[in-house]
């Protein structure tokens, strides 16, 4: 249980939040239509006969859209139902040609699932928490409306209409803005891993309806909720719980009640606002679409989505600090996004080749390398970065330098540095720049030799029990060596010396 | 099941029919008529059989995700989708102002 709260005049409130997620399938053609899916055409340049609902038209289901929705709902452990059936949502907008939308009210194609938003005291989220998932269905997007270029007109762009869209609705699991959050970027973290969206928030390729309602802390009735639409990042999904929740607090408070409404956010006001829907636009007479047959799924069907489905973010996450022995922190960053994990494991398996052991023994090392130093170099270089350089062998062969001594992490991040910027092999920039740190004892001890006769009142002061003047010695030896002994070396064989 | 004026009207407005009073009056009793025939399919008893969704046996059929498979059924064909827009802006549809 969250304890997100909401303080108000007359004691403690808490939000019950639902979210409906539009996820746009990764398909190249449209649901119903072979016409293309790709973003950022010229207008109306990718609509064909069916989208624009010319008379005789007939829908023919897009096969990749299915099988995207059931590994989707397979990802979320959901029922899958082998049986299911397409509705006709009906009403007008200048954006549905049709004037109905193609949608699955009755028999959706994804029953229930659940998904595990992890734990994250920072982000007040105290423990592990399993939110439910109602049901996924499968239905046609509208098309895309402009009404600020002509002073009577609104322009109608039909490209998008016909796409196919998953709506993924979650159970009112969801107690605090953070929670939601936590549950959007999980849910896409899924959606990317089972290639069945690209989670692009920003191109509407994501959105979300978030369902709010508030009540006295440990009243058991929920209270009347209201519904804020197409909401397009995670950051304002949390925006607007937070000022929904706040709102109906004080409205109820107030003395007034909540409406069930269809609501609007405005980012620049931070503010939630009312649709003022006419009385029956909520009746959408919905009716089995006479159009299309029942969707009945073969058994080969679904092993086929079932088999293609990649290991999943939650198992990744215990193979992580399982078998690689990581830490949480790293384990969960490391898994959050696709291309993170594939450069870490592609990176894993190469420096584990080159160095001739177990991944397991390396993993902390390659995991420290990709969250934070490569990330740190190439920002650091900003477009001077060549990332056509950005070689797994070439990461590897600097991490195995660093492993056998031969270079100290500082000369590893120059030896990056010159990588990315030209592309050199990392062995023989170490060499001929001069990035290698010194290993040879008898260089070493010579000059260690050097610094304890040049100073034999402090040898005898730490003799006497200053252990903090070991650092001195450290100090006077690297400066000796110009910064290039390996301090490991160096600690060793100083702790011999002064014994 | 039967409708009354009101109902009709709400159906007519649902899809953007306008109707006229008289027209409303005359559509009630029609609409009954329509209703009550129907209705003797109530009579028989299918309790136990399974709803049947077409005349034949058929499944559906699922299309490859290729683009523009068809050339009659793919994208490519603003003109011909536009053609009968009353006005046409810039490749746009142009419709009288909708915003709330």
């Amino acid at each position: 249980m969250s304890n997100y709260r909401i303080q108000g005049a007359t004691g403690e409130w808490e939000v019950v939040i639902g979210l409906e997620v539009h996820a746009q399938v990764t398909s190249q053609s449209k649901l119903f239509s072979s016409a293309s899916t790709e973003f950022g055409a010229e207008p109306n340049a990718q609509v064909s006969l069916v989208d624009a609902a010319m008379p005789g038209m007939l829908p023919v289901l897009n096969g990749e859209c299915v099988r995207q929705a059931v590994r989707t709902g397979m990802a979320i452990e959901a029922q899958i139902n082998k049986y299911s059936r397409f509705d006709r949502k009906n009403y007008f907008y200048a954006d549905l040609p049709q004037g109905y939308q193609i949608s699955q009210l009755y028999h959706p194609i994804v029953g229930e699932g659940q998904l595990l938003i992890a734990k994250d005291e920072k982000a007040g989220i105290p423990q592990d928490k399993v939110i439910g998932i109602e049901r996924i269905h499968i239905e046609q997007d509208a098309g895309k409306l402009m009404h600020d270029q002509h002073p009577t007109m609104s322009y109608v762009d039909l490209n998008r209409c016909g796409v196919a869209l998953m709506e993924i609705v979650s159970m009112p699991h969801m107690t605090s803005p953070a929670e939601a959050g936590a549950y959007v970027r999980k849910l896409r973290s899924i959606l990317r891993y089972v290639g069945s969206c690209d989670g692009n928030m920003e191109e509407g390729s994501m959105r979300a309806d978030v369902n709010v309602s508030v009540r006295k802390v440990g009243d058991p009735e929920l209270g009347t909720r209201t519904e804020t639409k197409n909401v397009n990042s995670v950051r304002f999904v949390m925006a607007v719980i937070e000022q929904e929740a706040r709102r109906q607090v004080d409205l109820i408070e107030d003395g007034g009640s909540v409406v069930q409404e269809t609501r609007l956010y405005d980012p620049d006001k931070n503010e939630t606002r009312s649709m003022r829907s006419k009385e029956d636009a909520h009746d959408y007479r919905y009716f089995p679409d006479p159009d299309l047959l029942p969707l009945n799924l073969e058994d080969a069907f679904l092993e086929e989505c079932r088999s293609s489905l990649p290991e999943l973010p939650d198992a990744k996450r215990l193979r992580y600090t399982g078998e690689l022995g990581m830490t949480d922190y790293n384990a969960a960053q490391l898994t959050a996004e696709v291309e993170t994990f594939a450069r870490f494991e592609t990176l894993l398996a190469e420096t584990a080749r080159q160095a001739g052991k177990p991944e397991a023994e390396v993993a902390t090392q390659v995991a420290n390398w990709t969250l934070s130093v490569a990330p740190g170099v190439i920002k650091s270089l900003g477009a001077d970065a060549r990332l056509e350089h950005n070689t797994a062998a070439a990461n590897a062969a600097i991490l195995q330098m660093v492993s056998a001594g031969t270079v100290s992490g500082g000369q590893a991040k120059e030896i990056y540095e010159i990588v990315l910027k030209i592309g050199r092999e990392p062995a023989e920039i170490a060499e001929t720049e001069g990035l290698k740190q010194q290993s040879d004892t008898g260089a070493i001890e010579a000059e260690i030799d050097k610094v304890l006769a040049e100073n034999p009142d402090k040898v005898e002061q730490y003799r006497s029990g200053k252990d903090k003047l070991f650092g001195f010695f450290v100090g006077q030896t690297m400066k000796a060596m110009q910064g290039k002994a390996n301090p490991g070396v160096v600690n060793e064989l100083l702790k011999a010396k002064l014994g | 099941m039967s409708v009354d004026k009101q109902i009709v009207a709400k159906i007519a407005s649902l899809a953007r029919i306008q109707m006229g009073d008289a027209e409303l009056e005359r559509m009630v009793p029609e609409l009954n008529n329509i209703l009550s025939w129907v209705e003797q399919l109530g009579e028989v008893d299918c309790s136990g059989v399974e709803p049947m969704t077409a005349v034949i046996p058929n499944t559906l059929r699922l299309r490859e995700d290729a683009v523009n498979a068809d050339p009659l059924t793919g994208g490519d064909r603003r003109d011909d989708i536009l053609a009968n827009a009353p006005a046409r802006e810039h490749g746009f549809f142009g419709v009288p102002k909708v915003i709330e």
